[in-house]
């Protein structure tokens, strides 16, 4: 028992060192944003806001928070859309190359981002759609549709397959019980789809650059000055960002988790 | 489970089915399949024409710099998966049999807030945090330690992968061993199996499968990645993935890069699809 009690403490120590790991550059990348050092060490400078007032008179930065903003709500609504058909076809229907079906929607994320921004770029190019806001919003959804997909898929699964049967003996028609049934018992898990996809939207970064020609967002605005020198700036915008994508996902997770609730009470 | 089997295609059914044929067929399929074709293009005087030669293909091929970065790029992309196995196997192991469901839960959920935070804000907050008068050394300097150089070597791009790799090795592992039927372990340690022996002959082969996909992740991640080698490492090697961007961006030799593309594409597949293979496969004997 005793043996066991000190097994736990070991263990518990390692767990927590993981998670310092995994959560120190997000940490210290906040502390950097407030600290006075254009080059921060041991012992830390003073506070300062210097680099949030440095960004907020930034034009471009302005710019490319809208660009994101745009974006990413965009993205985050094709995607949805593409992403309930995809899930309600594979829920209600049965045919043939159905495996390559699915396969089309699940394959892009597990694709090399930097291959797929290859790809995007000289197809845009091709077809005359590069260098527009567009172009990245249109790239987004592939990449971002399996994600909406799933979610919806896992809720649709908990629906009680007569449910459907059970509204068209009663007379509604197909799209009614679509319009009636079907999308108000998947609305918190639209919802969700709705903000995890406009998440991953907001920080992709690699295929945003490759795409996006002068139509930068805020990740590529980054990646640009991370390029060119040590700048606190980057932990200024990378903390704006965070809070952002944190409000997405803690919405996304409020919508996952109220859908359990309900279908724990019916 | 479809509710029934539906077979029958109305307006209604096509509604439903058709906008993700139309929709990946143009941005997805179309993309790759241009990128196969754009790899026999020729690039004459900066300006890409049409047309079908392996140039291309035995230009890059026949290069010694590609296959260096390339076995360098699978070296460095298995140690990292290696690593990243390795690192995240106890922590798993304490979530998925020492936690209570509820700290599991917690545990995912909060390895799960990485996936949202930019990737490259990370990989700069590493870079200051290890350079030569960063925090680590600032903090070794205390006890008079140090300066260790840890950027521009392979530890620098390794800590990258980790950030990149480490949380989704953790929660995939965890997941699978949280679901392996516990009175097997019971029944194995009440047979006298030591705790060793528990993990290596019962519930690493119970969690096989699992553990194999969340290596193929690793590794599919830690491949593709350009950002922690190239920040971290210093690119002094460069990998794949730099190799694509330099050849896209500086020089205007898309079709080069679309050859390392493929290569690299038919090099996951390979590795997924054997990684796959051995999941699944059948144990012979044992049993």
């Amino acid at each position: 028992m005793n043996q066991s009690r000190t097994l736990n403490v070991v263990l518990g120590i390692y767990v927590a060192m993981v998670f310092a790991f995994v959560f120190a550059p997000i940490i210290f990348s906040m502390i950097f944003s407030f600290n006075s050092q254009r080059f921060p060490t041991i012992p830390l400078g003073e506070f300062t806001t210097e680099w949030y007032a440095k960004i907020l008179a930034d034009p471009d930065v302005w710019e490319a928070a809208l660009n994101s903003l745009i974006v990413s709500c965009s993205t985050a609504l094709i995607a949805t859309f593409l992403g309930f058909c995809t899930a309600y076809s594979d829920f209600r229907y049965n045919f043939r190359f159905k495996g390559p079906y699915l396969a089309l929607i699940l394959l892009p994320p597990t694709i090399p981002l930097i291959i797929m921004a290859l790809a995007m770029l000289a197809w845009f190019s091709k077809i005359g759609m590069s260098g527009q806001l567009y172009s990245i919003i249109i790239a987004h959804s592939v990449l971002t549709a399996p994600f909406a997909m799933a979610v919806i898929r896992l809720r649709l699964n908990q629906m009680d397959p007569d449910l459907e049967s059970a509204a068209w003996n009663l007379g509604g028609s197909e799209w009614q019980t679509m319009r009636h049934v079907i999308i108000p018992f998947c609305k918190p898990a639209i919802f969700s789809a709705l903000f995890l996809t406009a998440a991953v939207s907001f920080d992709e970064f690699a295929v945003s650059w490759f795409v996006s020609g002068l139509n930068k967002t805020l990740p590529v605005i980054i990646l640009e000055i991370v390029q060119g020198n040590i700048d606190p700036q980057v932990n200024a915008i990378g903390t704006f960002v965070f809070l952002i994508s944190m409000t997405l996902v803690v919405l996304a997770q409020v919508f996952f988790a109220s859908r359990q609730m309900k279908s724990i009470k019916t | 489970m479809p509710s029934s089997a539906d077979r029958k295609l109305n307006l209604y059914a096509l509604t439903w089915r058709l906008p993700i044929i139309f929709w990946q067929f143009i941005f997805f399929v179309g993309p790759v399949l241009f990128m196969v074709a754009m790899s026999f293009f020729l690039v004459k005087n900066y300006r890409m024409t049409e047309a079908f030669e392996f140039v291309n293909w035995s230009k890059m091929l026949s290069r010694g710099y590609f296959w260096d970065s390339y076995w360098y790029t699978v070296f460095i992309a298995g140690v990292s998966t290696l690593c990243a196995m390795c690192i995240a196997f106890p922590a798993a192991f304490a979530l998925a049999f020492r936690a209570s469901e509820n700290t599991r839960r917690w545990a995912i959920f909060l390895l799960i807030i990485p996936f949202f935070t930019s990737y490259l804000v990370r990989t700069f907050s590493w870079f200051v945090i290890l350079s030569e008068n960063g925090v680590i050394n600032g903090m070794l300097n205390y006890i008079g330690l140090g300066p260790y150089t840890m950027l521009n070597t392979n530890f620098g791009t390794l800590v990258g992968y980790m950030t990149l790799t480490l949380p989704l090795v953790v929660i995939l592992q965890t997941v699978t061993m949280a679901n392996i039927d516990k009175n097997l372990i019971e029944a194995a340690r009440n047979l006298g199996c030591s705790a060793f022996r528990t993990i290596w002959q019962v519930i690493i082969p119970l969690s096989k499968t699992g553990l194999i996909i969340a290596a193929i992740f690793c590794f599919i991640l830690s491949f593709g990645d350009f950002v922690a080698p190239f920040y971290l490492g210093g690119s002094q090697e460069p990998t794949l993935p730099i190799l694509i961007l330099d050849t896209t961006k500086s020089g205007q030799q898309w079709p080069r890069a679309a050859v390392v593309a493929i290569m690299m594409m038919g090099t996951l597949f390979a590795i997924a699809f054997t990684g796959i293979a051995l999941a699944y496969r059948k144990k012979k004997g044992a049993k």
